[in-house]
């Protein structure tokens, strides 16, 4: 490493990538990240892994958290302690789970944790007031409020406990159309047909 | 002692959930007897090692726990065996228990010399091993490097113990280790906490490194290690592998419709020499540039390779057709969402709203305001849905209005597609003066792109008639749109064809004059030397004169056009929005209203409209490049700068649109409209390869009757014969006609199974539904179906109650209150539905009833029965 200070032991680093979707470079700048919220607090050198932790009042300005109306509710979720103070194992937690590589498996578990505001393992119909009032502001009427948070239990509760158990969210989420890919081979091999015989019959006029 | 019980613990604690995986998946494979009965014993085992010597070598145990009964002996022997063997032994052992056994006893009996030693401390070492072994394999990396450590004498005996391990106990070590790969590898996406995830993947590398060399004698340890680097080079750049630039939501349409086509246009012009010569459009320098297809001759082979430039000239053209409808058809194809249609749209409108609707790429404050108030008016636009479901008033004005607009539309299309035949027919007789001023010159260019800037907005207006939802509006403009751009297109196309029949004809004259000039010059020449050598003329006849060469001139249009596209929307984006967005800016300090907020206010970017211009230009592209090759090398130029441009324009002009649509469902329209552009444009070039006659004197076509004839050359020449006649062959109608009746019927069937498919989807999703409504309807009805068990239990002897009915409503009303705050009104009214119901009952069951019952009735009796019948909410 010559003259250049190391954050991490190679181990470290090898051990990360194996546990987060990043490469070593992202993983040293995600710990230039972290330190840059508290440089006073954060050491430069991580080899002998530190039990620090940055509260949540500084990972909130991060400018990929400042304008996310749930951003509390994020860090809480991914900080060990709940507090929302967040040691670089929890932080590098937090941006392999958001990160565009992760699976929406994991994605789903974890939006599920956070909107589960009072981390009962339910989206209750509480929970669902509090999503709803920081998507809008707090801009839509009591009655509004209660009208579309009711809808929306109708519409996802599959078990009828007038709340969302995981297993109801999954699969609401799962067919949410952003989740939607499907492969189908099939349109193509028609559409190829198509063009094909439409060529034969160009073919066949001309020649 | 020390070392084992600090060890033990924390790793069974850290390890719970996956041990406990890995155990119940052992367990269903009928595997787990050992481990059952060790486990049953742990605790007896516990105690007695306690007592015994504490400094018992932690590995012996392991096997000897193992095997109960032969624990003792066994326990010696291993407490002298070398680690790797152990550990197999062990692992094998905790994995299946009734077959491990026997043949662990096999193995057992070869040190067997070894016996004496230390019978207990084994014994107990074993067992408490084994409850290390049995809960999970992780423990045992570390388990193993104490054991290496004591073991280390012991090691001569290692290579005996190897051989006598059985094959099965290897399979299961392997098994063992692949399930740790396994785990490694998907490590990432289990969701715990970092710290938890970073002490298994150590557990669990320690461990595949130990078994890993030892099984594969050096060999797997090799493959390993091969394999771990691959996966790193492979994670390292997981799935979307190559860094991708996000794209906000508004703008991802745009952005994979740039993609696909700067793709495709990439990849033409490394076809294509892409030119970046300055333009001139007029007939003069260009009109022989490499941009066109005069440029090109027609010499079979060049060079010393035999760049056969005519052959690939065409294969070329046809096979960028061929490509770009591949890669079309394949993006429809991936993200052709089968019945993400209208079905399930209804069904978690709310919910996908309030999960679904942030974009957690936003990072702007500003974005971040706009996606507010649009996520603040999606929501009450669809209580306002909800609420009003149908409303139509007045059907018969909606009616009238929306057959008024089409009418409109309609008339605007047609005049439209007028003008521009007027025009081309105009610029026909143009062509014949040389006084022509810009304008003339110019004109049909600048009537197609001032109808396609016009026209529109003016939809736009005429749509607000119809008030059509939106989504469904939208939809609307966008075809009309469409139908523009390509009623414009073809119209010119027919007007060119026009023009070029005309030239064709030209040319005919042409042809023969110059063929009758070359025979003039032979006669000439052999009159006046008198030689009957034919001697080549001194340039080739066919630049004697110069025909009109219609490919060319067909290209210089489709060139002409493209760049006056370009001229007018820049000039648009610069007059439209940023001089739009100075004015309302600046002029806003010293206005009497509102600018921003009020009329003009600033440009929307309008995403549907300029994706349609893109699918429209790109159409433009693939009818002109066959005749001007040139025109994909401008086509790049013109995204890359207008990408730029835009996306200045964008940041610094525009606002929003009003209105967000979610890419992900428009997204099959756009390129269902790409993929009709692209059969359209592919049309008429078709048609042309094949049936006109190309021009005689320029062109690498030249002097073939038939453009296609290129084909057949090489064919003939290149080819071996038999290749020759297998072709002919295949172009025989006989062959041709069958092929197509295949066709026909694949298509047939093919499309039959789709709808099979979609048959049995919609089967599957109204059952689900249906399921969904017995669950809703089973949840409101809990009270009228609990009333039955309810019945049922107040049967019982010692339930039985002597609580008439009315003793049992008083205690009702006050759990009322907290039921009020569910809001489930409907609740309250099953519940007196249920008392109501439950008042016959207690009278049949009269009989039934014991003396004893009526004291301590009251209390308990509706308790139990009302919570039940309640359901949810006192929970």
């Amino acid at each position: 490493m010559g003259n250049k200070q190391t954050t991490f032991t190679d181990e470290q680093l090898e051990a990360f990538q194996d546990c987060t979707f990043f490469t070593r470079k992202e993983i040293l700048r995600l710990h230039s990240r972290y330190r840059e919220l508290a440089p006073h607090l954060v050491p430069l050198d991580y080899t002998n892994n530190p039990d620090i932790r940055v509260p949540l009042a500084l990972i909130v300005t991060m400018p990929e958290l400042k304008e996310n109306p749930f951003r509390d509710r994020i860090v809480e979720t991914f900080s060990e302690d709940g507090q929302g103070n967040l040691s670089f194992n929890d932080f590098v937690d937090m941006f392999s789970a958001l990160c565009e590589t992760s699976p929406r498996e994991l994605k789903t578990i974890y939006a599920f944790k956070i909107y589960d505001f009072n981390r009962d393992n339910f989206i209750c119909k509480d929970d669902l007031q509090q999503t709803l009032t920081l998507l809008t502001k707090g801009e839509l009427t009591e009655d509004e409020v209660l009208l579309v948070c009711d809808k929306a239990l109708e519409e996802a509760d599959l078990d009828g406990d007038s709340k969302l158990s995981f297993s109801d969210f999954q699969n609401m989420i799962s067919k949410a159309p952003d989740f939607l890919r499907y492969n189908h081979v099939l349109y193509s091999h028609l559409y190829l047909c198509l063009l094909l015989l439409l060529l034969l019959l160009l073919l066949l006029l001309s020649g | 002692m020390s070392r084992r019980s600090n060890v033990v613990p924390n790793v069974l604690y850290d390890v719970d959930g996956v041990a406990q995986r890995r155990n119940n998946r052992r367990q269903a494979a009928g595997r787990g007897g050992a481990k059952g009965r060790g486990r049953g014993k742990k605790p007896a085992s516990d105690e007695e090692e306690e007592d015994e010597e504490e400094e018992d070598e932690a590995p012996r145990g392991r096997r000897g726990a193992n095997k109960k009964k032969p624990a003792k002996k066994r326990g010696d022997d291993d407490s002298e065996d070398e680690a790797p063997k152990r550990k197999r032994g062990g692992a094998a052992n905790k994995k299946k228990g009734g077959k491990a056994q026997d043949s662990d006893e096999e193995d057992s009996d070869a040190p067997k010399g070894q016996k004496g030693r230390g019978g207990k401390g084994g014994k107990k070492g074993g067992k408490e091993e084994e409850e290390t072994k049995g809960k999970k394999g992780d423990a045992k990396g570390k388990d193993k490097g104490g054991q290496n450590n004591i073991s280390s004498d012991s090691s001569s005996n290692s290579d005996e113990e190897e051989e006598s391990m059985s094959e099965g106990e290897m399979a299961r070590l392997m098994e063992e280790v692949e399930e740790k790969k396994k785990l490694i590898a998907n490590i990432r996406n289990k969701p715990w906490r970092m710290k938890r995830r970073l002490t298994h993947l150590k557990e669990a590398q320690a461990f595949v490194d130990k078994f890993e060399g030892a099984l594969g004698k050096g060999k797997g340890r090799k493959w390993y290690a091969y394999k771990v680097m691959m996966t790193k080079v492979l994670m390292g750049l997981p799935y979307g592998s190559i860094p991708r630039k996000t794209v906000p939501r508004e703008e991802q349409d745009t952005a994979q419709d740039y993609s696909v086509l700067m793709d495709f246009n990439v990849r033409c012009s490394s076809y294509y020499f892409s030119t970046t010569k300055t333009l001139f459009l007029s007939q003069g320098y260009c009109k022989y540039s490499v941009l066109f297809y005069g440029f090109y001759n027609n010499e079979r082979t060049i060079g010393l390779l035999k760049f056969r430039l005519p052959l690939s000239y065409l294969m070329v053209g046809i096979g960028t057709f061929g490509y770009s409808l591949m890669l079309v058809i394949r993006t429809m194809a991936k993200n052709a969402d089968v019945g993400g249609g209208d079905g399930e749209e209804g069904e978690f409108t709310f919910a996908w709203k309030m999960f679904t609707s942030w974009d957690y790429l936003i990072g702007n404050a500003e974005t971040a305001d706009n996606k507010y108030a649009s996520i603040t008016t999606s929501f009450k636009e669809s209580i306002v849905d909800e609420q009003e479901n149908q409303k139509d008033e007045n059907i018969h004005l909606r009616r009238f209005l929306r057959v008024l607009a089409n009418f409109l539309i309609t008339c605007s299309l047609g005049g439209s597609g007028y003008l521009i035949y007027f025009v081309v027919k105009r610029s026909q007789e143009f062509a014949t003066r040389d006084d022509l001023s810009w304008y003339e010159k110019n004109e049909l260019e600048i009537i197609m792109s001032l109808l396609g800037l016009v026209c529109p907005p003016l939809f736009e207006t005429i749509a607000e008639l119809e008030d059509y939802h939106p989504r469904i509006g939208l939809k609307w403009q966008l075809g009309r749109i469409f139908a523009l751009f390509l009623g414009n297109l073809y119209t010119f196309l027919f007007a060119l064809f026009d023009e070029v029949n005309t030239k064709l004809e030209e040319e005919q004259a042409i042809k023969n004059a110059s063929i009758y000039a070359m025979k003039e010059y032979y006669a000439n020449y052999s009159r006046l030397v008198n030689d009957s050598e034919a001697t080549p003329p001194p340039m080739n006849p066919a630049d004697v004169i110069r025909g009109p060469c219609w490919e060319t001139a067909v290209g210089i249009e489709f060139v002409k056009l493209t760049v006056s596209d370009i001229q007018v929307s820049y000039l648009t984006i610069l007059i439209g929005d940023f001089a739009r967005a100075v004015i309302v800016r600046f002029l806003n300090y010293c206005w009497c209203w509102d600018l921003e907020a009020g009329f003009p206010s600033y440009g929307e970017f309008d995403i549907s409209g300029n994706v349609l211009g893109l699918v429209f230009n790109q159409g433009m592209i693939w009818m002109g490049a066959f005749y001007a090759p040139g025109l994909v090398g401008i086509n790049v130029l013109r995204l890359l700068s207008s990408m730029y441009y835009q996306c200045w324009a964008v940041m610094a002009t525009n606002v929003p649109h009003e209105r967000v649509f979610k890419a992900s469902k428009s997204n099959n329209f756009y390129m269902g409209l790409l993929l009709l552009v692209l059969f359209l444009s592919l049309l008429p070039v078709v048609y042309t390869i094949m049936t006109l006659p190309p021009s005689f004197d320029c062109g690498p076509f030249s002097g073939k009757s038939k453009m296609f004839d290129v084909v057949m050359e090489t064919i003939d020449l290149d080819l071996p014969a038999f290749m020759g006649t297998l072709f002919s062959y295949a172009a025989n109608p006989g062959l041709i006609i069958p092929a197509v009746l295949l066709m026909v019927l694949a298509i047939y069937y093919l499309n039959s199974v789709s709808e099979a498919y979609k048959n049995s989807n919609m089967e599957l999703k109204k059952k689900m539904q249906m399921a969904r409504d017995e669950e809703k309807n089973r949840r409101n009805n809990t009270d009228s179906t609990n009333q039955v068990m309810k019945d049922l239990e107040d049967l019982l002897p010692n339930r039985s109650l002597a609580p008439p009915p009315e003793p049992e409503k008083p205690p009702e009303p006050e759990p009322k209150p907290t039921k009020t705050k569910p809001g489930a009104a409907g609740k309250g009214v099953n519940l007196q539905k249920d008392v109501a119901l439950a008042s016959p009952n207690p009278n049949a069951r009269g009989p039934v009833r014991p003396g004893p019952g009526p004291g301590p009735g009251p209390g308990p009796g509706p308790g139990p029965g009302r919570g039940r019948g309640r359901g949810p909410p006192p929970r």
